[in-house]
């Protein structure tokens, strides 16, 4: 009994020291980074407004605030990420939003990786449509070009083996997509009112999605497969008049299922890109393609700067029950040039141009350093020939050139 | 008599020379100046892997500065005919924290590498054709970030000579690999620990383009030299690029398994 006593304590003297000592080096080691950046933000619009109800200023200015901490320890293997996002639009009360990007702890293993909370995750390879990526929903008040993404909610567990990377996403709760307000520009002919959501699924947008995504390299080639069930990021729209008689779009969510692969395969100057998508539960059953290539000319600009030549054809076969697409059969053309200088110079110019309908599309975006705090960026966004059927008839008027001066800290 | 042993001493060192001599004919420079690549590689075998901070700036011509600080991992390859492994992490300047980029190193081949964006937390596999592009503006280029390895490279000895306080051997280096901007190198490597002290690169038409110069030795675990400062020179520009080291650690624990596309997509 005595020895059994002196054992304990003896046990319990070595768990006492021991705890401090590992809490100590946890000590030592965490560390915390706050950085985030705030810019303005200038639309120009050239023409008036085509639609009743939306501003009519020339000058679209807002104010857009990112914060992030990144608080790590246990030599980074566990990590905590916080990224708040707002913007401020004086003209559209829809578009004066925030949006919790990222708030996740993360832990990194030796062969996998868990992640618990708000995270962002994209998939694909083009770059004039990211057709695979589908965990997280677009942003749609931020920009047309659907890269702005609100933070989604899952638990996502990475499996690494010498066989490629084995990724399972659980996602508890859906995000619904941002839309324009009356005043906004860029927006459907009626309203978008995200107070009349439908869903396919009782549990509404409660119902648990999941994902799974294969990923692996083999040699020159990046492949991706992957499995989407669950609540569809895209939306159907159904007309409904209020009670003051105004008729509005009141956006349906359907539960699909999507499966996905993504190629890319580098040799030398080449980029080959394929997207490709198979999709039931709009409609009928169909398959999307996106495709093309990228070629670089290293050094053709001044002596360091890079020329990329960018061709990309999308195909999608939906039917008109499911959610509109631009990118039914187009092509984008376009280049990229890549400076390499000192502040980071960059320009990406093209066109998506719709081979059935000639309706096209045109973006340029241009970003400069111009010092170590601040950049400036110009986005141009003109549409030409849209016919009244095209998703983006009704912003027909909306070309615009957007300019922004941002802070980082 | 003093004669005589004055001979004798004098003989013999012909003698002592003249079985020296036939080793010195037999090796061309190419073979010494491979041999001297060779023991620079040996010295630097068995770090395991590495991490370090970094601090590069950049200087116009008009002595206008800019910095951006990066951290390094390495994971060293123990099989000579593959290239190690790497891994950088921006902090400065904040717009492109967190852009990181993975590289696997080939000997001939183009390295395999990923770009990671972290606005779209995007990872992109990117053509390493031009290994003659500026790295982030710098005046380093990508090659000569690239993991230094023996068999990237034709050696040739040129001269021994003073460097300094010390005294190097100096190598002509041709690349061996394609799409170097370089038609050849050369290297200065002092002979007391065959360090690399100083390089003179040549452009595609064999005009004299940069210089390197390493400074700030210091010796970790007892046998591996990093140099904490390398300051590269453009001579047809004008620009500089002085790179800062400092928190070298060696033999970390780095495992393969922290360097792969899967992870370059977490990393902050």
């Amino acid at each position: 009994m005595p020895r059994l006593l002196r054992s304990a304590m003896v046990g319990a003297a070595l768990i006492i020291n021991a705890v401090p000592a590992t809490f100590n080096t946890a000590l030592a080691d965490m560390n915390l980074d706050f950085s985030g950046f705030i810019a303005g933000d200038t639309r120009i619009f050239t023409e008036s407004p085509a639609l009743s109800g939306q501003n009519n200023a020339h000058l679209n200015p807002s104010t857009v605030v990112q914060l992030e901490w990144n608080f790590e320890w246990n030599e980074g293997a566990d990590r905590i990420d916080f990224i708040p996002f707002a913007r401020i639009d004086p003209q559209d009360n829809s578009r004066t939003h925030a949006d919790i990007r990222e708030l996740n702890y993360l832990h990194l293993g030796d062969d996998w990786d868990l992640t618990i909370g708000i995270d962002k995750v994209f998939w694909g390879v083009t770059e004039s449509r990211h057709l695979v990526d589908i965990i997280n929903q677009t942003d749609g008040v931020e920009d047309t070009d659907g890269e702005d993404k609100l933070g989604q909610p899952m638990i996502n567990l990475g499996l690494q083996s010498d066989y490629g990377d084995f990724i399972f996403f659980a996602m508890p709760y859906f995000r619904e997509r941002t839309f324009p307000g009356t005043d906004g520009r860029l927006r459907s002919p009626f309203v978008v009112d995200t107070d009349r959501t439908y869903y396919e699924s009782d549990l509404e947008e409660f119902h648990p999605d999941l994902a799974f995504r294969y990923a692996v390299v083999a040699g020159d080639w990046d492949i991706g497969l992957a499995h989407f069930y669950g609540t569809s990021r895209e939306a159907r729209f159904i007309p409904e008049v209020t009670g003051g008689g105004k008729t509005v779009l009141a956006p349906q969510y359907d539960i699909i299922n999507q499966s996905s692969i993504d190629v890319q395969a580098t040799y030398d100057e080449w980029l080959w890109k394929l997207e490709s998508i198979y999709r039931q539960g709009h409609g009928d059953d169909f398959v999307a393609v996106s495709g093309g290539l990228e070629y670089t000319f290293f050094g053709a600009i001044g002596d360091n700067g890079d020329l990329g030549v960018i061709a990309e054809f999308h195909y999608d076969g939906r039917d008109s029950t499911a959610p509109a697409t631009i990118f039914d059969n187009d092509l984008f053309l376009g280049f990229r040039a890549t400076l390499n200088d000192e502040a980071d110079t960059t320009f990406l110019a093209g066109v998506i141009w719709d081979t059935k309908t000639q309706a096209q599309s045109y973006t340029m975006e241009a970003t400069k350093r111009i010092n170590d705090n601040l950049t400036f960026e110009a986005e141009l966004r003109v549409f030409s020939n849209q016919p009244a059927t095209d998703p983006l008839y009704s912003a027909r008027d909306d070309d615009h050139l957007q300019v922004r001066i941002a802070y980082y800290f | 008599m003093l004669n005589t042993h004055l001979r004798t001493l004098i003989l013999s060192s012909i003698a002592v020379t003249s079985l020296s001599l036939p080793v010195l004919a037999n090796t061309s420079p190419s073979e010494k100046g491979a041999e001297i690549a060779k023991e620079w590689d040996a010295r630097d075998k068995g770090f395991g892997d590495s991490s370090a901070n970094l601090e590069m700036v950049l200087e116009n011509r008009h002595g206008e500065k800019s910095t951006r600080v990066l951290r390094i991992k390495t994971l060293e390859m123990p099989d000579s005919n593959v290239g190690d492994k790497s891994l950088t992490i921006f902090s400065k300047p904040r717009d492109i924290k967190g852009t990181a980029f993975l590289s696997f190193a080939q000997i001939l081949e183009p390295d395999d590498q990923w770009l990671y964006l972290p606005a779209l937390k995007r990872v992109k596999k990117i053509s390493s054709k031009n290994k003659s592009g500026p790295f982030v503006g710098s005046e380093f280029s990508y090659e000569d970030l690239s993991a230094q390895e023996l068999k990237k490279y034709n050696y040739k000895w040129l001269n021994d000579e003073a460097c300094g306080e010390l005294q190097c051997s100096v190598l002509e280096q041709t690349p061996a690999y394609e799409n170097s901007g370089y038609t050849k190198m050369i290297v200065w490597y002092d002979t007391a620990e065959y360090r690399q002290q100083k390089i003179d690169y040549y452009d595609r038409k064999g005009a004299l383009l940069k210089t390197l110069k390493f400074t700030e030795y210091r010796q970790y675990l007892s046998k591996f030299w990093r140099a904490h400062n390398m300051y590269m020179v453009n001579h047809q520009t004008g620009k500089k690029t002085r790179l800062v080291y400092s928190d070298y650690a060696f033999q970390t624990g780095l495992k393969g398994s922290d360097l792969t596309k899967r992870k370059l997509s977490k990393v902050r």
